[in-house]
């Protein structure tokens, strides 16, 4: 019963986000790529401001699966670092957090580009 | 030419042109995103739990894998030309996700790729993906900094 | 001097120079749509055989003109002009085009409006004698237009109410001074630059409009005609928002355009409502549409006077960027019918 109301506050918490994306693109006019950029700036100051990870205990992946999350992964990675490494944390511990996704998109990107060629649709 | 005409002009064809373009959606988008966003993260969740059940993942290495496994979805989906279509479905309910991430990495290094391996595909990963790491990763040292002094 | 300069903007051409022969080569979206049997050939994809969609685009223009000489049985040697652009940085395929005729070339850049402003510019070198036949083109694609001024084809992206659909598709007309052919332009008007500060790259019709309206209302002044002495009116491009904002500043400007004479090229080349959203876009639309609706029509007699005004967005992406708005364009010339007894 836990899990399913879990997967309940993930699916609202994440949908949340993603509609005021939708509001904010039709809007304010802000291009998808603005809105990439302002909410991953939006997660790192949340998090440096101990207000997300509230959210994140409350709706795990409903959390840090929007690019919010990835700016608090990107915030907690710096605060952890920076406790256990002293100040040269503060370059190292972002980006060792986010690793995962950065490389994983990276090589999945390279490696589709070698598979298949894009298509215009409705063609 | 512009220049000689009054403002007024410029301001009232603003107005005419607002009349005649028809809105977004805001409620039909909205909910899109939502259902659609939610699914996602559903996903996210779901693939996180399981490798943490049979994987032998902790659980910060199985969140790393959830993420990775949507990463490796959307760039499959991108690949087969698929994804564009759920997002033009879903706008920001694709977008806002870290799928959204990914497809700003994946479709600019397939569509370059006539340019070359180098200057196509590898500097143009980064077209759309870039100033989001740039941002990111930037704000990120400067509260570090931050918070190297005054450890809140 | 031969052409006469009435009014501010128009030419009167009293040689007349005849379209001789036209050609339209479009993809297969286009293919579907309710004109396709106007077209000359449909592409069975966008690739169009080659390894790049710049290269289509190339194949597809360099075909259009080859397809139009050969309809007119004219060898490319005997053609003195070649007048033509489209879409891309440095008109790139029509230059690969150019390098492949190897007929004397100008090449041209008024965006969407290419097409008239060919066939102004080649209706002026046969009408003063400098040059004919002339070739005139103009092309476009979906795939090479998206990259440079949009987004890449797999990003996942929505599009707004008012964004348009850029035609895949190459027009060629071979301009002459004969006396037969598929009709005649008697007059051209040259359009002004008019940018009313729409900077919204996702709704060219408005930005287009304002030019619309103004050629057309100097060409109304200049040439003392109405909209009543034409069997139709054509737009190139403006699509459903820019073709009411045209029709409601003709209407302020004290011009009437009925909605059975005044049509827009842009809405008629697709049927398919989805993804369209405000209508189609870009040189090809006009350009294949006159040679696949307008003209077959001209020849025939069914319609005696036509307006042909192609409309252009000249805007850049680094202008975009740097928030300047875009400036509109729009070049008109009047299509004739060629009466039989007028052969001899």
């Amino acid at each position: 019963m836990d899990s399913l109301l879990l997967y309940l506050k993930v699916f609202l918490v994440g949908g949340l986000l993603c509609a005021i994306g939708e509001a904010l693109i039709l809007k304010t006019k802000l291009s998808p790529a603005r809105i990439l950029v302002l909410y991953i700036v939006a997660g790192v100051i949340l998090s440096f401001a101990g207000l997300y990870k509230p959210l994140v205990s409350f709706a795990a992946a409903g959390a840090t699966v929007p690019l919010t999350g990835f700016g608090h992964a990107l915030a907690q990675g710096t605060m952890q670092a920076v406790e256990e490494k002293g100040w040269i944390g503060i370059f190292t511990g972002g980006l060792s957090a986010t690793a995962g996704g950065i490389a994983a998109a990276v090589f999945f990107g390279l490696i589709t580009a070698m598979c298949f060629k894009p298509k215009p649709k409705d063609y | 030419m512009d220049k000689n005409k009054p403002y007024s002009v410029k301001q009232a064809y603003q107005e005419l042109v607002h009349r005649f373009t028809p809105r977004s959606r805001l409620a039909q988008g909205c909910l899109r995103a939502f259902w659609v966003g939610g699914c996602i993260c559903l996903i996210g969740q779901s693939v996180t739990d399981l490798s943490h059940l049979f994987l032998d993942l902790n659980s910060s290495e199985a969140q790393t894998f959830g993420s990775v496994f949507l990463v490796f979805v959307t760039a499959l989906l991108t690949g087969i030309g698929v994804f564009d279509r759920i997002a033009r479905y879903a706008g920001a309910g694709t977008v806002v996700p870290i799928t959204g991430f990914a497809n700003a990495m994946v479709s600019p290094a397939m569509e370059f790729r006539s340019e070359g391996w180098v200057l196509g595909t590898g500097a143009k990963l980064f077209t759309i993906a870039g100033p989001v790491l740039a941002y990111g990763i930037s704000t990120s040292v400067f509260l570090g900094i931050l918070y190297y002094f005054f450890r809140w | 001097m031969k052409s006469v300069r009435i009014g501010k903007q128009t030419i009167r051409f009293l040689e007349k120079p005849v379209i001789l022969s036209s050609a339209a080569i479009v993809g297969p979206k286009e293919g579907r749509g309710p004109l396709a049997k106007g077209f000359d050939r449909i592409m069975e994809n966008a690739e169009n055989g080659q390894n790049s969609y710049e290269l289509a685009e190339h194949k597809m223009i360099l075909e259009a003109c080859h397809k139009c000489l050969e309809k007119a049985d004219v060898q490319p040697e005997t053609v003195q002009a070649f007048l033509g652009g489209d879409l891309l940085n440095q008109i790139i395929s029509t230059s690969l085009s150019a390098r492949e005729m190897k007929i004397p070339f100008l090449g041209l850049y008024g965006a969407c409006s290419t097409m008239a402003e060919s066939l102004l510019i080649g209706s002026i070198l046969c009408d003063g004698g400098y040059a004919q036949p002339v070739l005139c083109t103009a092309g476009s694609h979906y795939c090479t237009a998206e990259r440079q001024f949009r987004y890449p084809l797999e990003y996942g992206n929505q599009r707004t109410p008012a964004a348009q659909w850029t035609v895949t598709g190459a027009g060629a007309c071979l301009l002459g001074n004969k006396h037969n052919g598929l009709a005649c332009i008697t007059h051209g008007t040259m359009g002004r630059v008019i940018d009313l500060g729409i900077t919204d790259a996702n709704n060219m019709g408005a930005a287009m409009a304002p030019a619309a309206a103004d050629t057309l209302s100097e060409f109304f002044c200049d040439t003392g005609k109405t909209a009543q002495d034409f069997d139709h009116i054509f737009t190139g491009d403006l699509g459903m928002i820019g073709s009411s904002l045209l029709k409601e500043l003709m209407k302020q400007k004290g011009f009437d355009l009925p909605d059975d004479t005044y049509q827009d090229c842009g809405m008629l080349i697709f049927d398919e409502k989805d993804d369209i959203h405000a209508g189609a876009s870009g040189c090809g639309c006009s350009a294949s549409v006159l040679s696949a609706h307008i003209l077959p029509r001209l020849h025939s007699g069914e319609w005696k006077r036509v307006l042909f005004m192609a409309t252009g967005a000249l805007m850049s992406t680094t202008s975009s960027q740097q928030g300047e708005s875009i400036p509109g364009i729009a070049h008109a010339i009047l299509l004739e019918h060629i009466r039989k007894e007028d052969h001899a």
